[in-house]
């Protein structure tokens, strides 16, 4: 089909061709979707380890002596809380309280902050932050610099470990280092977006190719898989990690999408804070539930959602849980109905379908 | 890959005629496409269905997709392996993995549809 922009490619574009991945335009991007089968990929991270190309994600960096209260003035987390090497999830917000984006912050120097964020999302987010930047910072869009790898499952420390004399054991959950893997520089950081344990590399995207090989040779023992984003959504869901588009936008609230846990009201101004606080006050309309499908039929994102027959909402994400062997999702509901044990209809197809919500996350790795 | 005997559609559903009765399937292009198939919604024998229209559904992990039935008739048999090994339609489904047979109403519907060479070249242009 003819395309009315090319879609941009990360670094290791012909390696997944040449892996005869289904491709996808994902956001915009010529992405995989899976190499052997979502759900062989899906078992291998949860059983083993797995290997995503995820450079299409954006980098942004903000630096100077200011760099910690900018930082701190445009998301939700505690930022001055952050300890060098160390990183945190939070929400980039619009003054209404919606998300502009959610992100991984990395505190690299006390005058330096390292952003991950959404491939699809990272302009917006670069114009957000320089808009609201009134301190002695600079914000620069570094999306090109690095290629991002993530390595992710049980065996995903004895794959990486091999490639770099870092001791992985020493990085802390949601810390990170910069080191060396097979020989280049790289950011090390042991974080992820699988519910699994694993490690997030951030790479020149000229040794890409590279290292994508030597994981796979090291991982190999292992029965490493080279995994799409097809399993990286039914992962993330099974671990009920949001996705930008799906459980959160720009007329979603922290407080709506359950992630209370990355606001922190208490730290003084930042955008969004006003209109959080007063959605606090007046109490929240709906939140966001997990659910497990009855039957064989599989909700799925848009969904309508029924409580006795009545609309009271709609699925974000849906699909079947390989690691489970049920069909779930997420939906929002209205707050008075948005706890576990309540017997809901998801309409599949024009038919009421039963499901009841439950506890999240649906999937918890074993520690 | 594609068998001469079947006749193909644009929506990647195959059917075989024999004695006035059409097996149908999914072509395994669409299963390729589908990727992990997870579940197989027929009809009840005895539903009449017509051509071009809605038959059931195959769910993959990915997504959900109509089938559209290839020819107009009476749902005789559903095939009894499905329910319980949908992925069966990933590994045979040009053989054990068929949808439904259906008693055709309409026999004259058949020359609409593509042959295999006609199929191929037609995926083949898809991509």
């Amino acid at each position: 089909m003819p395309q009315v922009s090319p879609l941009r490619r990360t670094a290791l574009n012909s390696v997944h061709r040449s892996l005869c991945a289904k491709m996808v335009d994902f956001g915009g991007w010529d992405m995989p979707v899976q190499y052997s089968g979502i759900l062989a990929e899906h078992m291998a991270v949860r059983k083993s380890v797995g290997v995503f190309d995820v450079s299409h994600m954006g980098e942004i960096e903000i630096r100077g002596p200011q760099a910690a209260q900018l930082t701190d003035f445009v998301t939700t987390n505690a930022v001055h809380k952050l300890q060098t090497g160390q990183a945190h999830y939070t929400g980039l917000l619009y003054e209404h309280g919606g998300f502009v984006d959610d992100i991984l912050v990395h505190k690299v120097a006390g005058d330096h902050f390292f952003l991950c964020v959404n491939a699809s999302n990272q302009e917006k987010d670069f114009e957000h932050i320089r808009t609201h930047n009134r301190f002695d910072a600079t914000v620069e869009l570094t999306s090109d610099r690095y290629s991002q790898i993530a390595i992710q499952g049980p065996q995903a420390r004895a794959t990486l470990e091999k490639l770099t004399p870092v001791d992985l054991t020493a990085i802390k959950y949601y810390w990170f280092t910069d080191g060396e893997v097979a020989g280049v520089p790289a950011r090390i950081a042991h974080t992820g977006y699988t519910g699994e344990d694993g490690f997030e590399i951030y790479i020149p995207p000229a040794e890409s190719e590279r290292i994508w090989a030597r994981v796979l040779e090291a991982g190999a023992e292992f029965g490493i898989k080279p995994c799409g984003l097809g399993a990286r959504n039914t992962l993330r869901l099974e671990a009920k990690m949001v996705l930008y588009g799906h459980e959160i936008d720009a007329s979603i609230s922290p407080l709506e999408a359950d992630l209370a846990w990355i606001v922190k009201l208490g730290k003084g101004e930042f955008v969004g804070r006003e209109a959080l606080l007063r959605q606090k006050e007046a109490g929240l309309r709906r939140r966001l539930t997990g659910f497990e499908m009855t039957g064989r039929p599989v909700a799925r994102d848009g969904y309508e959602v029924q409580v006795n027959g009545v609309t009271a909402g709609w699925v974000t994400s849906g699909s079947p849980a390989p690691a489970l062997n049920k069909n779930i999702g997420l939906c929002y509901l209205p707050v008075e109905l948005a706890r576990s044990g309540l017997a809901i209809q998801v309409i599949v197809r024009g038919q009421a379908a039963d499901a009841m919500t439950v506890e999240t996350p649906f999937y918890k790795r074993a520690k | 890959m594609y068998p001469e005997n079947f006749r193909y559609t644009k929506e990647h559903e195959w059917v075989l005629v024999e004695g006035g009765i059409g097996t149908i399937g999914i072509t395994d292009h669409a299963q390729q496409e589908l990727g992990d198939i997870v579940y197989v919604d027929l009809p009840k024998p005895g539903t009449r269905v017509e051509q071009g229209r809605s038959l059931g559904s195959v769910e993959s992990v990915k997504a959900v997709s109509d089938i559209y039935s290839p020819v107009s008739g009476e749902v005789a048999e559903i095939n009894p392996i499905l329910a319980d090994a949908p992925e069966k339609l990933n590994e045979d489904p040009h053989g054990a993995a068929w949808l439904v047979k259906i008693k055709l109403s309409a026999p004259g519907e058949l020359p609409d549809l593509m042959s295999a060479a006609d199929y191929q070249s037609y995926i083949g242009a898809e991509k």
